[in-house]
């Protein structure tokens, strides 16, 4: 095999200070879990595609003449068939594999990680907890993409087990393609702001649903004269992600922890830019439309509100919709889905958006290449690519004439 | 939010290692077990992987510095620190490799929601 097909190895990622530490064996078993990820991804996978044209198709036309007109159908066709049986079942166990792996080795060091997260957190005013905050339903249901105690649980006092785990776990199912602090999603939309809109400079931004961070502290560097309010329900994680943050140096990053469900601590167009990333498919039809009133309440005339997501599946082949489908049923994600088959366009306008204002665009973040290579896949990994599908807004700025103008 | 504990026991740490997350678990293959199986063969296959790369790392330290002679691994004497020390590696490795069974013990000990009613709520 040539080095070009090498991996980069999980001991290339940044160790910030409450980053949980790795022996020997840790790193192996991270980047074997990596490699198997890539394995199933880029040489099994292909083969579920196959199945589907040569075996489960075909089936389905026979017995309904016609092609299957949904995921659904294929889906529940799928589920009958040996191939595609086995690469689910690998595909959940090396998340299971993952999330053992990860927590193994915080549990390990747990003790630790928490005394430096205690030091970072001791009455510094760039972390605002709040008890009174519940889980909502739409995080707390089931445990999120399989990760035991999702975001939130505390095993014990002051716990940030889930959030550190999390933290070390992201690298093994994107191999590295999400840079060395796993911030490709931040990256991307601080790289397009950069590029396409070097003059805007906003003073205050607001990032919804930041569980660690990671995705925030790209727009705070990016940004140093800006203050970032970084929002979670989590404590855990928003614990973890301000002695994260701190370590790494930024000082204009606040971590709270609300639900953005009820941000009335916040005044009407006090935020310049409103940014999600990978956090719309983890809401609900009940939680989404009082978020968005919310953002539209909070976001200045001329500010932009910018959602990293994967692509709406309007208008995609049915057997892509399938598989991208596959995280809703079998990885925990049960609003997956349901989100992507939403005309979000139409929800935006409902809860008081200007449609005219909206403009999609894709947002690619920069890794090193020197340190991770280039990208093995073509495109897209369902879910797990350093592309992302960008759904945005300038309030009040008709934006989609100046996005084509840009 | 409910009393927690100030620090978790070794055995905690190993249990909660290898928990299961809520929501009820798929299974794809028609019987359960050969899937039970199958997860127990991949802990194993990555087990045997990090054993290889650690074996292949001390064999590059070792002849490096030149500090072993070939067949001295074969005749060494553990401790009894050192057979103690491995005893509780083994329990945890044995955890790793069974966590699939711990989940599915987990699973039917709990009351876990199913996906398509947590989806119905979710979009009421």
């Amino acid at each position: 095999m040539s080095n070009s097909s090498a991996l980069p190895s999980w001991d290339v990622l940044t160790k910030h200070h409450v980053f949980p530490v790795a022996s020997h064996d840790e790193v192996a078993r991270l980047n074997f879990l990596t490699h198997l990820n890539v394995h199933l991804s880029s040489q099994i996978l292909p083969g579920v595609k196959t199945a589907y044209e040569k075996q489960v198709k075909p089936e389905i036309i026979a017995q309904t003449g016609k092609e299957p007109s949904s995921r659904h159908v294929i889906r529940e066709h799928m589920l009958e068939n040996g191939y595609f049986q086995m690469w689910s079942a690998l595909r959940r166990n090396t998340m299971e594999m993952r999330h053992q792996a990860a927590r193994a080795q915080v549990l390990g060091q747990i003790e630790n990680i928490v005394d430096k997260v205690n030091q970072a957190c001791d009455n510094d005013t760039n972390l605002q907890l709040d008890n009174a905050v519940t889980i909502p339903p739409n995080v707390g249901s089931v445990d999120i993409h399989c990760q035991p105690g999702c975001y939130y649980q505390e095993y014990f006092e002051n716990d940030v087990t889930v959030a550190a785990s999390y933290d070390l776990g992201l690298f093994v199912t994107t191999a590295g393609l999400l840079g060395a602090l796993s911030d490709g999603g931040g990256q991307g939309i601080a790289n397009w702001l950069k590029t396409q809109h070097p003059d805007f400079s906003p003073k205050r931004i607001l990032d919804l649903g930041c569980t660690v961070g990671h995705n925030a502290l790209p727009l705070a560097e990016h940004f140093p004269n800006a203050q970032v309010i970084a929002v979670d329900v989590a404590r855990p994680s928003l614990r973890y992600a301000h002695a994260r943050a701190k370590s790494l140096g930024l000082t204009n990053i606040q971590f709270v922890q609300a639900n953005a469900e009820d941000l009335s601590q916040y005044t009407d167009g006090s935020f310049d830019l409103i940014t999600t990333s990978m956090f719309l498919h983890e809401l609900s039809h009940q939680s989404m439309p009082k978020i968005l009133k919310n953002i539209n309440r909070l976001l200045a005339d001329g500010g932009l509100n910018l959602h990293l997501e994967q692509p709406q599946y309007a208008g995609m082949d049915v057997y892509q919709q399938f598989i991208r489908d596959w995280d809703t049923y079998f990885n925990n994600e049960p609003y997956w889905g349901p989100m992507h088959e939403l005309d979000l366009k139409q929800v935006f306008a409902d809860c008081g958006f200007d449609p005219k204002d909206m403009f999609d665009v894709g947002v690619v973040s920069k890794v090193d290449e020197k340190i991770f290579g280039k990208p093995k896949t073509d495109g897209e990994d369902y879910g797990r690519s350093p592309v992302w599908n960008a759904l945005g807004l300038w309030k009040g700025k008709n934006a989609k004439l100046s996005e084509n103008a840009a | 939010m409910s009393e927690l504990k100030k620090q978790l026991s070794d055995a905690e740490k190993v249990n909660l290692a290898g928990t299961k997350a809520k929501g009820q678990r798929p299974y794809f293959l028609a019987d359960k077990q050969t899937e039970q199986a199958l997860s127990v063969a991949m802990t194993l296959a990555m087990e045997l992987s990090v054993t290889k790369e650690r074996l292949a790392s001390l064999e590059c330290i070792l002849v490096d510095k030149g500090l072993i002679a070939e067949d001295e691994l074969d005749h060494y004497q553990p401790s009894k620190e050192e057979v103690a020390k491995r005893s509780l590696e083994t329990q945890a490795y044995l955890a790793r490799v069974l966590r699939i069974m711990q989940q599915d013990k987990e699973e039917l000990e709990g009351n876990d929601p199913d996906m398509q009613s947590v989806q119905d709520e979710l979009t009421k």
